[in-house]
Order: C-alpha cells, then sequence, then structure tokens
C-alpha cells in the first residue's frame, strides 16, 4: 500500500508532463482538423460536384479507418515514402488532424446547412461575392452553431491521442506505460493516467462552455436554427 | 509489389486477421447493445440509486481513453490477482465501453418520446409493461438506431485496439507481417481497405434497416 | 335531445388534488347518467383538464372517490385500474396518437394488446370506427400526414372501439385550426345524438347550448354553478356562466355546426 503510494507520488510530476504533451498533440490536431474541416464543409456545400466527390472521398477515408492503422501507415510508410522524416508527435499531429478534419467537416457542413439560404441571398443583394458571403455572413453564424460539436469532437480526439504511445511518443500513456513496466504498479497508474484524461476533458469542454457563452448572440441557437 | 507477396503472405495474413476481428465485434456490438439497452433504460426511469450508478458508469466509461481501459483489465488486474486472457480482456473492455456509449443513445432516445404517448396508453387501460413494450420502446429504438449504429461503426475501427494487448487481429497480423518484410505502405493500405469494406458495409446495412424502419414524419428527433 | 336514463353510471364524489402546493380541485362532485352529455366550461386554470384528468386516475386525486355503474374504483389494484380505464374514453386536447402507427394500428393496437383479440378482429374493428368518424380512407396514414381534425377523429375512433361505457373530452377542439372545428363537432355531436356518456370540457357556446344536458361552470378548483342550457344561458338569466360566454363570444366567432 504504502509503495504504491510512494509509486503514485514519484511518478505523478513525470506523468503530468506527458499531459503537456497530449495537450500539445490535442491542441495541434485540433487546429489542423479545424482547417481542412471548414474548407471540406465549405466545399461540400457550395463546390461543384467534382470538388464535393473528391472532398467526399476523403471524409469516407478517414472516417472507416481506424486510427491506429492510420497512424501505422503514415508514420511508417506513406510520410517516408514521399521523402519527408518527422518526429513521432509531429504525425501524431498530422495524422489526428487529418482525422479530425474529416469528423469536424460534418459537424460545420450541418452548421452550415441549418442556415436559410436567405441569407446568402441577402449578402448577394448587397453585392458581396459568394467567397466574401461565407467568411462574413455564413461561417461566423455556422461556427456559433458549431461549438458544442467541436467540444464533443475535442473529448474524442483527446481519448484517441492516447493511440500515440505506439509510435513512441512521450504522452501520458507512453510514460504511465514505461513507468509500470518498471515498477509493476500497473492498476494504480493506468487509473491516475484515466484520471488525468477525466481532468483534461473536463477543463477543455469547460472552456469551450465559456467560449460558447461569450459569442453568444441574444436569441440564437440551435433551436431556431 | 510483388505479386507473390500479395497472394501467398499477405491476404491469407489479413484474411486469418479479419475472422479474428469479427471474433471481437460480433459479441462485443451485441451484447453491448444490450448492456446499452438495459443500462439506458434503468438510466431513465430506474431506481435513484441505480440511475446515479448508472451514470456514473457511463461518465466513466465514455471519459476515458479505451486504450487504458483495456490496459487496467489486461494489465492492471493482474495486481489483484485475476488474470484475463487477451480475448476475453478485449471482448470485456469492448462490451463496457461500448455499452456506456449505447447507453447514452438510448437514454436520449427515450427522453424524446413525448409524455403524452405514455398518457394516452394509460388512458387506453395499457399496463405500464405493456406501454413500454408496444409502445415505448418500439419509438425509441427508431430514434436511437442511427446513433446505435454509428457506435457499431466505431466498435469495427477501435476492435484494432485489441492487438495492443496482444489478441492478434487484422491490425496485429497486418503489424507483424508488415515489420518482417518492412511492407509498411502495402500491409497498413491494404488493412485499410479491409475496414473500408467492412465499415462501408455496416452503414450500408444500417441505412437499409433505418429506411425498412422510416415512419412519415417521425424522424431523427 | 337525448333522454337520459336516471341511473348513473359515473358518480365523481369530492374529488380534491393538490398540485405544486397549489389547490387545483376543491372537493369536485358530480353523476353522470347514460346518454347524458354533461359540458364543463370555465376560465382556463380553473381545474377542468385536471378533473378530467383525475376520473380515469392519469391524475391520482388525493381525495375522493369514484364509482362505475355503483362500484368503487380502488387505484392500487392495478388490474382493475386498467380494466376501469378500458372502459372510459378519453380524448386529449393535442391527439396523443401514437407518433409510429398508421391511423388503423392506433386504434387497434390496444385492441390486440390490450383486449387480446385477434388481429383480423382487430382490425375489421378499427375499419369500421375509422368509417364511423368519417376517414376510413385514411387508414395507412400515418400522424404526421393527417390533419388536426383527421387526427382528432382517428383519436376518437381509437376510443370508441374500446366500447367505452363514458368518454371523457377534454376540450378536443382547442387545439385545431377554426375551420377544422366544425368535423370533429360533427362527430361528436352524432355520438351524443346515438347516446353515447359524455363528459366533455369545451366553450364551443353553438354546441353546448344545441346538445349539452348540463353544464358545470367550475372555477379555482369548484363547481360553482350547474344547471340546464336553458337555465343558465337564456337572455336575462344574469348568471355567471351566462356573463363568462359572453365574454367569449365578444372574443370570437364561432363556427356553425
Amino acid at each position: 500500500m504504502f509503495e504504491t503510494f510512494q509509486v503514485l507520488r514519484d511518478s505523478f510530476p513525470y506523468l503530468l508532463q506527458g499531459a503537456g504533451v497530449t495537450a500539445l498533440a490535442v491542441a495541434g490536431a485540433m487546429a489542423f482538423g479545424f482547417l481542412i474541416g471548414i474548407h471540406i464543409a465549405v466545399f461540400q456545400v457550395y463546390g461543384p460536384w467534382w470538388l464535393r466527390r473528391m472532398v467526399g472521398a476523403y471524409v469516407w477515408f478517414f472516417r472507416g479507418v481506424p486510427i491506429l492503422v492510420l497512424l501505422f501507415l503514415f508514420y511508417f510508410g506513406l510520410f517516408s515514402l514521399i521523402g519527408i522524416n518527422l518526429s513521432a508527435l509531429t504525425s501524431v499531429i498530422l495524422v489526428l488532424g487529418m482525422t479530425s478534419g474529416a469528423y469536424q467537416s460534418q459537424i460545420y457542413r450541418g452548421a452550415i446547412q441549418s442556415l436559410s439560404y436567405g441569407q446568402l441571398k441577402a449578402a448577394r443583394a448587397l453585392g458581396m461575392s459568394d467567397t466574401r458571403a461565407i467568411v462574413s455572413i455564413i461561417l461566423p453564424q455556422a461556427l456559433r452553431l458549431s461549438i458544442p460539436g467541436f467540444s464533443n469532437e475535442y473529448s474524442i480526439i483527446l481519448k484517441d491521442s492516447a493511440l500515440a504511445f505506439v509510435l513512441g511518443t512521450t504522452e501520458i500513456m507512453a510514460r504511465t506505460h514505461f513507468v509500470a513496466s518498471r515498477t509493476y504498479q500497473h492498476l494504480p497508474l493506468y487509473l491516475m493516467a484515466a484520471l488525468l484524461y477525466f481532468i483534461l476533458t473536463g477543463i477543455g469542454v469547460k472552456m469551450l462552455r465559456k467560449l460558447e457563452e461569450k459569442v453568444r448572440i441574444p436569441g440564437y441557437s440551435h433551436h431556431q436554427g | 509489389m510483388e505479386w507473390d507477396f500479395i497472394v501467398k503472405e499477405l491476404i491469407p495474413a489479413l484474411n486469418r486477421g479479419v475472422a479474428n476481428t469479427f471474433l471481437l465485434i460480433i459479441p462485443s456490438a451485441s451484447i453491448g447493445l444490450c448492456v446499452g439497452v438495459l443500462v439506458g433504460t434503468v438510466r431513465t426511469f430506474g431506481h435513484p440509486l441505480l440511475k446515479r450508478i448508472g451514470d456514473g458508469y457511463a461518465a466513466l466509461f465514455r471519459g476515458t481513453p479505451l486504450v487504458i481501459q483495456l490496459f487496467v483489465l489486461y494489465f492492471g488486474l493482474p495486481n489483484l490477482g485475476i488474470y484475463l486472457e487477451p480475448y476475453v480482456a478485449a471482448v470485456v473492455g469492448f462490451i463496457l465501453c461500448t455499452g456506456a456509449y449505447q447507453s447514452e443513445y438510448v437514454r436520449g432516445a427515450l427522453l424524446s418520446i413525448r409524455r403524452g404517448q405514455m398518457l394516452a396508453t394509460q388512458a387506453l387501460g395499457f399496463s405500464t409493461f405493456q406501454s413500454l413494450v408496444w409502445i415505448i420502446v418500439p419509438q425509441a429504438l427508431r430514434r436511437a438506431l442511427p446513433g446505435c449504429g454509428n457506435e457499431i461503426i466505431y466498435l469495427i475501427k477501435y476492435s484494432s485496439l485489441a492487438y495492443i494487448i496482444t489478441f492478434i487481429e487484422l491490425t496485429g497480423e497486418g503489424k507483424i507481417l508488415a515489420t518482417r518484410h518492412f511492407r509498411f505502405t502495402e500491409v497498413f493500405l491494404s488493412i485499410g481497405i479491409y475496414y473500408l469494406i467492412m465499415v462501408t458495409a455496416a452503414d450500408f446495412g444500417l441505412k437499409k434497416l433505418e429506411k425498412k424502419l422510416y415512419i412519415p414524419g417521425f424522424g431523427r428527433g | 335531445m337525448t333522454n337520459p336514463e336516471p341511473r348513473p353510471v359515473l358518480q365523481v364524489r369530492n374529488i380534491s388534488k393538490k398540485l405544486g402546493g397549489k389547490q387545483i380541485l376543491q372537493g369536485v362532485s358530480f353523476e353522470l347518467r347514460k346518454r347524458e352529455l354533461k359540458v364543463l366550461i370555465g376560465p382556463s386554470g380553473g381545474g377542468k383538464s385536471t378533473l378530467l384528468q383525475c376520473i380515469n386516475f392519469l391524475i391520482p386525486p388525493d381525495e375522493g372517490e369514484i364509482f362505475l355503474k355503483g362500484q368503487e374504483i380502488h387505484i392500487h389494484r392495478k388490474r382493475d385500474l386498467y380494466a376501469y380505464r378500458q372502459k372510459v374514453g378519453m380524448i386529449f386536447q393535442d391527439f396523443n396518437l401514437f407518433d409510429h402507427l398508421n391511423a388503423l394500428d392506433n386504434v387497434s393496437i390496444a385492441l390486440r394488446k390490450v383486449k387480446k383479440m385477434t388481429k383480423t378482429a382487430a382490425r375489421d374493428r378499427a375499419v369500421v370506427e375509422l368509417e364511423r368518424v368519417g376517414i376510413g380512407d385514411k387508414a395507412e396514414l400515418y400522424p404526421s400526414q393527417l390533419s388536426g381534425g383527421q387526427k382528432q377523429r382517428v383519436s376518437i375512433a381509437r376510443a370508441l372501439a374500446m366500447d367505452p361505457e363514458v368518454m371523457l373530452l377534454d376540450e378536443p377542439t382547442s387545439a385545431l385550426d377554426p375551420e377544422l372545428i366544425g368535423e370533429v363537432l360533427t362527430v361528436i355531436r352524432n355520438l351524443a345524438q346515438d347516446g353515447m356518456t359524455m363528459i366533455m370540457a369545451t366553450h364551443q357556446i353553438g354546441f353546448i347550448r344545441a346538445l349539452a344536458d348540463e353544464i358545470l361552470f367550475m372555477q379555482e378548483g369548484k363547481i360553482i354553478e350547474q344547471g340546464t342550457p336553458f337555465d343558465l344561458l337564456m337572455p336575462g338569466k344574469n348568471s355567471r356562466t351566462q356573463a363568462f360566454c359572453s365574454k367569449l363570444q365578444e372574443l370570437s366567432e364561432e363556427p356553425d355546426i
């Protein structure tokens, strides 16, 4: 019992550093996924048929293949095949980001489609180009509506990031596994890691709810979409 | 890429793996769904104490990564003197995790049924059990179907985690082969195609089922 | 109109109910004789809807007794309660059709699952009832494909199929667009003329004048006035009912039935 306590206490700072790496990976992946997702969503709603087809195939691929397989495929295979040498952490960010982009696109697409067509027409009537109208009128509304979905996606990516340890990234899971295999205190250590993820989920979700409140426009919510 | 490698090594290995993947998915998905329906119903209509327990279970398993849950079962439980086979640990982990997510969809669906539906059954003299069986549950299952179906598709993909706790299924077979021959791109692309086929087929089947159960004006919400 | 028999079918004695700290019903009593149509009117919040829901125990009353054909109903005997509710038809303001069943199955499901009739027998009966309310041709349609008036007629058919001794109607036309009220009132008028025993909350004054055997005026959880339409609504009677009804008529033109 005492030994367990000692192991937990000694390894806690080490695992906490891992939480920093996890947070970095998740933030990077969410940001990269946002860039991809927002473009896909706009292409899927407003793009010509061939572009819709192409991004549709992208979404189909990244939503149909397990993260684990994607991590192996890109890190050991495709990235070196095209001659770039990336660190494990960068690879994790790119792969999680590409996957998240596929999922995020569906959140933004749903939000864009829930806006009335009159919004776009009104913008055009004022002489805006379609691109300008999408950037200045459509997206500011759609993104507000997307925050709950984004928050959900955050907690999924956070959990998926635990798989990064298979590439040797030194995030929470990898460090926990490392300490556990040395001290044989598997159960308490994994439970502590679980607690860290639990807390990280809570912090992120809370921050996003704050954001949602901050950018809220009176009388404007999903129900009135 | 030589033809020989694909026909003689890759495809047989992946087929072996996919059989094991099915061994994981089928019991996990079906038992997990039952757990979800049971827990979801308890979380909606149950005794306050049971409700609490159900909520706690769902929050715990939805709030932590599946890989940790598997590690606790496979590497952690031996600390308590409980040793699980890799296959058993994987299936138990999948059932517990997917059950927690399924319970969320079932609960949401049950909560979405209008109160008037229950009133109308009571006014016609249905017993509580009769109204659950003939009116409430058939409505709730239709509402929950898209979510529950999605969860099964997630499960197909996340079954790949079983290889991390040494149950060699599709991803595991591929990893072994890729490492031995140092052919990562071909092997993992092929594995990807296997998963894409499974996921697309499941998606197609679920859409079919949704269409079959479609009722005008009784949509996803 | 109808000629009620002296024997009461339904006796309601001293019903009281408190909801959310507010006394909604304060010792309400009345009797309903066979073939009689009684009408509940009064300002909203006066307890009409609660009273009707107390009668078949959708809301269990705090106090009071209810007798059907002289038999007291005990809510704790589940079997008796279910049997009693089968004999008391209820029509809701907002219809409460089963959203996942078409019109025919909405009418037949209770016959099959509660009364344990065979599929064909239940189906035949449902067809008869749907035709009786004038929508035999809508049997295959789902609730979302029906107009409000059609929905309410399905719900009346659903109640009639159970062969009720009494029907409770809770403002059956108040959720309907004005042009659809007439078709539902026509169905109810036919029921009254066929001798169905009914108690109905409604504000359709033309209907009340023409068909009600007695009016119960409810306010603040009590019946504060009761009598025939002749007694309460004739010009110069100076009743509270009269005052309430003329205010209603000022506010809305009602369709002829």
